[in-house]
């Protein structure tokens, strides 16, 4: 029975065991992450998203540093509880910017996938400087400090190059503005009318109740003030989004 | 010269780091290459102390290669505790908010320390140090690739010291178990790389012309891990000299891409390496081969098939488009028959051997292990089933799953193992104490207990609060009611977590004691030597 | 759209035959009857660790 020592060959063959498991752990993997790369309908048609704007953008990367989607999440499912509680369920299109995405495993705190325009910019900076404060339950740690470091602009564009590089359809024109736009954003007296326009929807003024200086505070609540709010779900279409 | 190259090696890596700190684009990063600086010139000192221009002498190559695997049992002891150390702290400070300490010491960077620390410190040393020792043994054959060996085990203890003052500096991608950012995933490739070399090379040359099951496992853990850390951290970095990077892959697809790679760091990690473990100590301490072994070829192949696939059940209900979530349940679902295909396995093998389950604590704790997967290896495809993670997604449930599994089943094992090979690498006649296995054993079984059953009990009560409603249809409690509720199942929680860490203390200082050579004075466990009884 | 519905017509059915067919191959395989000796032989590998 010569088939019936086959089994011996790849019990016996080091190399042809490495390759035959090699070869069985791929095939899962390929068969369901492949397909959503080319399926059109991965990503449901909306209108509103962009990408973020530097001082966002920042902001976020604060988010990131701090492990905040250890307890937060960023994705809000189709239960009516949930809907309810926080807004419309998340679409795969509102995190199709997100390097990497933060959709979280954990509710420990509130889901903030619509966390922006709930709060003013004082209860966020009030609540992040000292959470029990505003919050008696809360247990979440203190985040003061944000509000005594500076955010330097200097040599941000290149975090919004390393985007492009990674498919986040930035401008030219975005690129050359972005430390303008990052200090110009936080600052309550300055044009903001070209900012806007590249990034619509973005919030401007001062955010940390100081306005003399761009803190990592003015950055981190202007993330959370925009998030969930660019999507129009006036014009989405749930019937043709439906996969 | 000994150390000659190496030297050399160490001076050029220092040097490196320096102009990595001078060069730095951001703060941490500047930060993160100091602490490189130091620990490198560290060791460059070490070595040139031990500089010795004798010739040197020619290695026994007939005699096992077991220089790093002692070293790799001193580090998963040491790792164990420090793991379970800031797992307790970080439990505590769930509890008392109070305990976090900003910047540095916020939950937020603490936990990627706790997670790194227990998996890849001290899990990762056991399964370094354990596939050392059971491939030369099954293979009859030296490591291969001379101090190849060592180099994987200082370089992997680089790596832990890296990831984990990166994590305090606020240095992470924000992908679950696989925080570490672009330059330290680079490092761990090479080392990932030269481990590969030393086991496989180690195969190749074995003088058994059958590669023993439990090689199999571990072989397909290391080829798939390296598979899974290059594919998840494929990243763009904003500089070459800053910590900063950017996900290659966004939202959706980053999203399945991440939990493909972190259920099988479950997967491939925490349980093909592991039960490559199972199928060598457990036959040795309990003396009798493995109850099927062809029942471990068939659990072989189809664990890695289909773990491979289970991925979207973490992402149950998201944005994921629902035929990959159908497609991640009903393997996930599958899954569950090979997983108890090999507890049976491993625990048949006492069969006509049960009662060294009363005579031997290292047995107790091994079995106890396998039966912790069982449960564990249950309550997964349970939770994967959507209607069930509806409710336990995103709660407490999912973190005393996670722990049952880890505790059970990856700590207990890694214990047994610690405890058989000590005594041996060291020519030691027996440990210092058994009696002490046999306290550690009861202080981990109540611990887990403990800490499972205060997050079943919060994680359920937890999903309940969110989606009850009153009967006029509004939602009955607020977000911030249901923290509160927590409270007191958070403080038990760390109750469970401290009996756990203490029982892990009390094995620190019996392997210690066993390598000092030293033996305690104690009357036998139960059962081991059976008092007579006189004849009626 | 056409390429999707194409690969799930031919995943739950075909594919899914295709897998069944292996599995059980295997698994008979190999639980084959000669095998018995060779396994329990394999099994024993940890008992002869003395030297390399």
């Amino acid at each position: 029975m010569a088939l019936m020592d086959k089994h011996a060959l790849i019990e016996r063959n080091a190399t042809l065991l490495l390759v035959g498991s090699f070869l069985v752990v791929t095939i899962g993997g390929i068969v369901e992450i492949a397909p959503l790369f080319y399926l059109e309908n991965t990503i449901e048609k909306v209108e509103g998203m962009r990408p973020y704007s530097p001082l966002e953008l920042a902001g976020r990367n604060i988010y990131i540093r701090e492990g905040c989607y250890l307890c937060h999440s960023q994705m809000i499912r189709p239960f009516r509880d949930e809907v309810e509680r926080y807004g419309h369920y998340s679409l795969a299109a509102e995190s199709m910017y997100d390097h990497p995405f933060q959709w979280g495993s954990k509710r420990t705190g509130p889901d903030l996938a619509r966390v922006g325009d709930r709060y003013s910019n004082e209860w966020h900076v009030q609540h992040l400087t000292d959470p029990r404060s505003v919050v008696p339950e809360s247990i979440m740690p203190r985040y003061a400090f944000l509000k005594t470091v500076p955010l330097s602009p200097k040599g941000f564009s290149t975090q919004l190059v390393a985007n492009i590089d990674v498919g986040v359809p930035y401008t030219q024109e975005m690129i050359d503005n972005a430390e303008v736009d990052l200090v110009a954003q936080a600052n309550p007296n300055a044009d903001t009318s070209a900012l806007t326009k590249r990034y619509p929807k973005a919030k401007t003024g001062d955010f940390d109740g100081n306005p003399q200086q761009v803190s990592e505070m003015d950055a981190l609540v202007a993330y959370l003030q925009m998030l969930g709010t660019l999507v129009d779900f006036s014009t989405y279409d749930e019937a043709a989004g439906y996969r | 010269m000994r150390y000659g190259a190496e030297i050399a090696w160490m001076s050029l890596a220092t040097f490196l780091a320096l102009l990595g700190a001078g060069f730095a684009a951001d703060a941490p990063f500047r930060a993160h290459m100091w602490v490189l600086f130091a620990v490198l010139a560290i060791g460059t000192i070490v070595l040139l102390r031990n500089v010795s221009f004798e010739p040197e002498q020619p290695v026994d190559q007939s005699a096992y290669m077991d220089g790093p695997i002692r070293y790799g049992a001193i580090a998963t002891v040491f790792w164990a505790v420090v793991g379970l150390l800031v797992g307790v702290v970080i439990a505590l400070q769930l509890a008392f908010p109070d305990l976090n300490l900003e910047p540095w010491f916020n939950f937020g960077r603490m936990r990627p320390l706790h997670t790194s620390a227990v998996i890849f410190a001290f899990g990762g040393n056991a399964l370094i140090a354990t596939s050392f020792y059971v491939v030369q043994r099954t293979c009859r054959a030296r490591l291969f690739g001379g101090n190849l060996a060592w180099y994987v085990f200082w370089g992997y203890q680089l790596f832990i010291v890296m990831a984990a003052t990166g994590y305090l500096l606020g240095i992470t991608q924000s992908r679950e178990y696989a925080e570490p950012e672009w330059y330290i995933d680079l490092f761990l490739t090479v080392v990932w790389v030269a481990y590969l070399t030393v086991f496989l090379g180690t195969i190749l040359k074995r003088k058994e012309p059958h590669i023993y099951v439990a090689n199999w496992f571990y072989l397909s853990f290391i080829v798939t891990i390296a598979m899974l850390h290059v594919v998840n951290n494929l990243a763009v970095p904003a500089s070459f000299v800053g910590s900063k990077s950017y996900s290659l892959f966004s939202g959706v697809q980053d999203a399945l891409t991440q939990w493909w790679y972190g259920h099988n760091a479950v997967g491939f990690f925490l349980t093909a390496g592991f039960l490559g473990m199972m199928y060598y100590f457990i036959p040795k301490q309990v003396n009798r081969p493995v109850y099927s072994y062809r029942l471990s070829i068939i659990h072989f192949w189809s664990l890695i098939f289909m773990y491979i696939w289970a991925g979207p059940h973490h992402l149950h209900y998201t944005a994921l488009p629902d035929w990959a979530q159908t497609l991640g349940m009903v393997f996930s679902i599958m899954l569950w028959m090979p997983s108890w295909g090999g507890m049976i396995n491993g625990l048949m093998t006492l069969s006509g051997a049960w009662d060294k389950l009363r005579t031997d604590p290292i047995v107790r704790m091994m079995v106890t292990a396998v039966a912790f997967y069982g449960m564990a290896t249950f309550e997964g495809p349970m939770m994967s089933i959507k209607a069930v993670n509806s409710l336990s997604h995103y709660t407490d449930w999912t973190i005393g799953h996670v722990h049952s599994g880890a505790l059970g089943w990856n700590g207990l094992i890694s214990f047994g193992a610690v405890y058989f090979m000590v005594p041996r690498l060291w020519n030691r006649e027996r440990l210092y104490s058994v009696r002490m296995v046999n306290w550690h054993f009861w202080l981990a079984t109540l611990g887990i207990v403990i800490y499972a059953a205060s997050m079943w009990v919060s994680g359920i009560m937890q999903g309940l609060m969110w989606r009850e409603y009153d009967e006029q249809g509004f939602l009955v409690y607020s977000f911030a009611e249901s923290v509160a509720a927590m409270h007191p199942y958070y403080v038990m929680r760390a109750f469970g977590g401290a009996l756990y860490l203490s029982g892990v203390v009390i094995m620190a200082w019996n392997i210690f004691m066993t390598i000092r050579g030293h033996q305690r004075e104690e009357v036998p466990t139960t059962g081991t030597a059976p008092a007579l009884q006189p004849a009626e | 759209m056409e390429t999707y519905t194409a690969m799930r017509h031919f995943a739950d059915s075909w594919g899914l035959l295709g897998m069944t067919v292996f599995f059980v191959g295997v698994v008979l395989f190999t639980l084959r009857p000669g095998s018995k000796t060779h396994a329990d032989a394999a099994a024993r590998i940890p008992f002869e660790d003395d030297k390399p």
